[in-house]
């Protein structure tokens, strides 16, 4: 163990252990760092960009960038927070986000972020893609207008469920989810509810059928605290009953927001 | 159906297709169900997962796109999950999962193309085909789009049809080959003249000039010793030439001393870059040059392996490539034991891309390489020490390789008295656009643009865009300036625009191909590229105002900031580079004081125009409303 | 507090493509209403009833573009208002409205006014009186540039309050955890 290698983090000393990333110390540490396409159940995938920082003055993703001893890393700026979002803005408007009528709202990693960074407008144009929902399974809903292609239920139906029910197709603008079926139907491949994949979406595409909206507003994963101040999403989460909350990070204080 | 009809032409076009090794392969009957030719397919590529780029390419030869039961077919025999093999095959440009027509006609987009009248020349095309471009005639028959620059620029406007490369496009070919496409002759009973490729070297220096015997490199090599050779090889300090410039020598050093199960040599052939051919014109005419330093790299890290990645629209170099590795092997300069010495032992296989500029940045090649999505990996670890299989692997630029003989013949410090002191040796260059000499100018470095403007017949320069989209657009002002690692850097591209040229539409189509080209990975680059296309698109439009303006330059910021891979991070500069020196060329599309939407508002209103029947005032809208 | 008086600030306030929800949330402020009162007046908004914007220092917009009138609308609030605000999500990123963006016009069109069962002879209104619907649903700030939002599916009347008080005092607005909701 060498346990007394540190970092900085906005200033504040950040313990690392060999082979973690700079957002995992950070998480281990109580500190927030915005992310969507990471999730610390997972190999980190760093595409989001969510989490890119500021390493010894130069910009990286911190859910694939290892932290060096003393680096200088700088996270909760002004600087970065604007990039954050208008990389949030980018990803509302590539997909069709209407919150009023998304079983997630309130529960999503996506807006509650856009939250936290004070999101206001979408900003740019609308793409208003035409992306069809696959109601087909029998107890899951895939409404792709709102996926922003992180690829998490790709890693968790591959690395964890041995199933590969998801895969990403295409390339550039035109880069979109599929699944494993001849048909193109979920129904059609082996997905079920036990599967992590069922339960990573951190956006209101994967969902669970009739059971819907069943939490009142008030009562939903981020809307006491921020996401900021709330551990890993995931263990709040409501449709997620199997992560395990003791192995969480301790829950950091509200920061306020 | 015309299943039947299919498979005929297919054949045919099989056949024709001269760029194709799978033809001697695979003799295709019309009576073959999937699971036979596939089988063929799959023997040849040893079912290999790695191999499921080379897989799909051949099984789409077959149909002219990959049958959904191919792909069954492929998953069961592979076992490989349908949706990984679905995913890779809707990567590549190339590659259909839908029927894409018996005759898949793409034209080169490059600027180059369209200041010889591409478009023009496709819209002739679809009207005498009566298709509408990117959409499969009804018939099945042919399909008419754009693909990026297809690597002949000092020969276009190109084109590909069936992959296979046509140039010169004239309005008389073009109305030639709509009657040959109606009248559905196989291409290989195309006029030959139409698939000629020129070389067009215009100025040779120390590499186009070198006559290197075959093995004449090997055997510098095996008579110095292989620490020796790498010494010569820093000595010259030679750098490469695909782009990033970094180092030869101590590339191969660092993959050599990195600990693995294996090591390989990768030949980086995918010349993507807009306005650049040189590499096309090296492997056609110094295959064995190339081949021999790759070869001459094995030697030195120890790698038994070696690839080519050969861009698709490059194809029809590979029965020629194909004969100089065999003629090679023949030599004993490839195979085991090369040149009588034990344990030497190395081959070279070729990979072929499918339309993916991405697989030209290193890492996306070795994932492409290894059968996948052409995703650019997070980076560190860097290829020498986890490139191909995880294994350290160098990837090296054509010209960069064959440089490597030149010094291992001639010795390191002869080549590093050539061009300056921190750019040693030569460099080629692709030289396209307005000039009277397109083709290959070789230099050593230090060379001034004026000087390259004037040996290419330049008159009346407005700017050269040096090492394409990617790199920069410099002004008359500039003309003095160099071709250097430490002043104009320069995977070799050399795009010439006279003073009737329009600055804004060539950034405008170098921001269209980073949107085209954008793997999708990373959101700044996926969404950003595309919105700084519509950007564009709005300020070609007539709807710019300095509040679009403002927006490029943030989003430059963000590209720059937070894209994952190169593409990302120069998909601004066209923009950036045109804005600071033809701002002219802006400010007229910036005609308006005030923020104007980027659609025709009484456009929008046309459906429903159409629907009612009505054409009042009130059914219209005045697109801006500033004036007022 | 003993602030000089100022002459008040004139408010105007319109529904374009939305349903009135967010009038209804700028309602909710409840009876901090009468304290803006003394602060702003309001000139066209469906709690007065001018018919036409005039020259105002804050302009409130509820709803997307759905059709000519509301550009109409919008652009006279732009030329009018000093500031034009977003309210509530229909007018920011086109809501429920531009769900029907994926569906093209005319099949709309055609759906509603010919194909629908029951319909008997039925035509598409072509009286010059309708206004035209566009063949896309827009937010307002891809039509015009909008100052500031306020989001919410309808924005809480205390987030509305808050912007308010926040720009009648001369500060950026701005929301904190909980008043910042798209839902
Ligand atoms: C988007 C992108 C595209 C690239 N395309 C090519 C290419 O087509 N050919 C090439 O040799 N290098 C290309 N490169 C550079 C390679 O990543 C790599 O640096 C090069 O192959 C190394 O070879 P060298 O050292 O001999 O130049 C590209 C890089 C990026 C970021
Ligand atoms: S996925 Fe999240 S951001 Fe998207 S509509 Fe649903 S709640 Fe809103
Ligand atoms: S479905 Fe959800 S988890 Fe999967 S890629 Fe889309 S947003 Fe990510
Ligand atoms: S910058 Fe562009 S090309 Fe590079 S990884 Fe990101 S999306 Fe792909
Ligand atoms: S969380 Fe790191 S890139 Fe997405």
């Amino acid at each position: 163990m060498n346990q007394n290698k540190t970092f900085t983090l906005d200033g504040k000393t950040i313990p690392y252990t060999e082979g973690q990333t700079i957002i995992q110390a950070a998480m281990a540490a109580g500190e927030y760092i915005p992310h969507l396409c990471f999730n610390p159940e997972l190999k980190a995938h760093g595409s989001c960009k969510l989490c890119t920082v500021k390493a010894n003055g130069r910009q990286t993703a911190s859910c694939t960038q290892q932290p060096t001893p003393e680096m200088v890393v700088e996270s909760d700026t002004q600087e970065l927070n604007d990039e954050r979002r208008a990389l949030l803005q980018m990803l509302f408007v590539e997909g069709n986000h209407f919150c009023p009528s998304c079983e997630k709202s309130g529960d999503c990693q996506l807006q509650a972020t856009a939250y936290v960074l004070k999101m206001m407008s979408p900003h740019y144009n609308q793409f208003y893609p035409d992306r069809p929902v696959d109601a087909s399974h029998p107890e899951y809903l895939l409404d792709f207008n709102r996926c922003i292609l992180c690829s998490l239920c790709v890693r968790a139906s591959r690395d964890v469920d041995g199933k590969n029910v998801f895969a990403l197709s295409g390339r550039g603008i035109k880069s979109h989810l599929i699944v494993n079926a001849k048909s193109g139907q979920l129904a059609d491949t082996d997905f079920c509810d036990a599967d992590k994949a069922a339960h990573v979406c951190p956006v209101g595409v994967i969902l669970k059928k009739r059971v819907g909206f069943a939490t009142p507003i008030g009562s939903r994963s981020f809307d006491e605290l921020p996401i900021s101040a709330t551990p890993h999403p995931q263990g709040a989460c409501p449709v997620c009953p199997r992560s395990d909350a003791a192995t969480l990070p301790p829950h950091p204080k509200s920061r306020g927001a | 159906m015309t299943i039947n009809v299919h498979y005929k032409l297919t054949r045919m076009s099989v056949e024709s297709d001269k760029g194709s090794y799978h033809q001697r392969v695979f003799m295709i009957s019309p009576e073959k169900t999937h699971a036979e030719y596939l089988d063929t397919i799959l023997a040849h590529h040893q079912h290999n997962a790695n191999n499921l780029l080379q897989i799909l390419i051949a099984a789409q030869d077959v149909h002219g796109y990959i049958h959904s039961d191919a792909i069954d077919h492929l998953s069961e025999q592979m076992a490989l999950p349908r949706s990984k093999i679905e995913g890779v095959a809707g990567f590549y440009s190339f590659l259909h999962l839908q029927a894409a027509g018996d005759y898949r006609v793409l034209f080169s987009d490059n600027i180059t193309d369209r200041m010889a009248g591409n478009i023009d020349l496709m819209k002739s095309l679809c009207s005498q085909l009566w298709v509408e471009p990117g959409k499969l005639s009804e018939d099945g028959l042919v399909c008419v789009g754009t693909t990026s620059c297809t690597g002949m620029c000092d020969q276009g406007p190109g084109m590909l049809v069936n992959n296979i490369a046509i140039n010169h496009i004239t309005a008389e070919r073009i109305n030639a080959i709509a009657e040959l496409i109606r009248e559905r002759v196989p291409l290989s009973a195309w006029p030959a003249s139409f698939f000629a490729i020129e070389d067009n070297i215009r100025r040779r220096d120390i590499l186009l000039n070198s006559q290197i015997q075959p093995g004449a490199a090997l055997k510098a090599m095996l008579a110095r010793g292989d620490n020796a050779t790498l010494q010569e090889i820093k000595t010259s300090k030679l750098r490469g030439r695909g782009g990033a410039g970094f180092s030869t020598g101590m590339k191969w050093e660092f993959c050599r001393d990195a600990a693995g199960d294996a090591h390989y040599v990768v030949c980086n052939a995918d010349e993507g870059e807009p306005g650049t051919f040189k590499d096309r014109v090296l492997l056609n005419g110094y295959a064995d040059t190339v081949f021999e330093g790759m070869t001459l790299c094995a030697r030195i890290i120890g790698a038994k392996q070696g690839f080519l990645y050969l861009r698709g629209e490059y194809r029809y170099l590979l029965p020629h490539l194909q004969a100089v590795l065999q003629k090679r092997r023949g030599q004993n300069l490839l195979g085991t034991s090369i040149l009588g010495h034990e344990g030497f032992d190395f081959d070279i296989a070729i990979h072929l891309g499918a339309g993916a500029y991405i697989c030209g940045e290193e890492s996306a090649l070795i994932e492409s390489l290894e059968g996948k999505r052409g995703t650019p990996r997070n980076r560190p670890p860097f290829p020498v020490t986890h490139g191909y299989l995880n294994c350290p692997t160098v990837v090296n630029n054509v010209e960069t390789f064959a440089s490597t003989c030149l010094i291992t013949t001639h010795g390191g410090a002869w080549y590093s008295g050539i061009g300056t002191e921190t750019s040693c040796g030569s460099k080629i260059l692709s030289v396209s656009g307005d000039c009277e000499r397109p083709g290959l100018y070789e230099y050593p470095f230090g060379v001034t643009i004026a000087q390259v403007l004037a040996d290419c017949g330049a008159q009346d320069t407005q700017a050269v865009q040096v090492s394409g989209p990617s790199g920069v657009c410099i002004s008359a002002d500039e003309f003095n300036r160099r071709i250097a690692f430490d002043d104009l850097a320069t995977a070799g591209a050399f795009m010439i625009f006279n003073q009737t040229r329009d600055m804004f539409e060539v950034a405008r189509n170098f921001v269209h191909f980073f949107a085209h080209e954008s793997c999708g990975f990373c959101t700044p680059c996926r969404v950003g590229t595309q919105l700084l296309s519509n950007m564009m698109d709005k300020l070609a439009d007539g709807n710019g105002s300095p509040y679009d303006f403002t927006e490029i330059e943030k989003l430059n910021v963000l590209l720059q900031s937070t894209s994952h891979c190169g593409l990302g991070h120069s998909a601004c500069n066209p923009v950036l580079n045109t804005i600071e020196k033809f701002r002219p060329a802006y400010d007229k599309r910036l005609a308006h004081k005030d923020f104007i939407p980027a659609f025709d508002l009484d456009r929008a209103l046309s459906q429903a125009r159409q629907m009612t029947g009505r054409d009042d005032t009130g059914a219209h809208l005045e697109s801006s409303h500033e004036s007022k | 507090m003993n602030t000089p008086v100022k002459p008040k600030l004139r408010v105007a306030t319109t529904s374009l493509a939305g349903c009135f929800g967010c009038h209804m949330a700028i309602l909710d402020i409840d009876e901090r209403l009468l304290d803006l009162l003394q602060l702003v007046e309001f000139d066209r908004s469906p709690i007065t009833d001018i018919k036409h914007c005039g020259p105002c220092d804050i302009g409130i917009i509820e709803g997307g573009l759905c059709n000519a009138e509301n550009v109409h609308v919008l652009r006279e609030f732009r030329a009018n208002c000093k500031i034009l605000i977003a309210i509530g999500a229909c007018a920011i990123n086109g809501g429920l409205p531009a769900q029907r963006n994926h569906l093209s016009l005319s099949s709309i069109l055609e759906e509603v006014y010919h194909a629908q069962h029951g319909l008997v002879d039925g035509f598409i209104p072509n009286d010059p009186e309708l206004p035209l619907p566009l063949d896309k649903v827009h937010p307002i700030h891809e039509v015009v540039k909008v100052d500031y939002f306020i989001p919410g599916c309808p924005p809480s009347g205390d987030a509305i309050w808050k912007v308010l008080t926040d720009l009648l005092a001369g500060r950026e607005p701005e929301l904190g955890h909980g008043l910042i909701h798209y839902d």
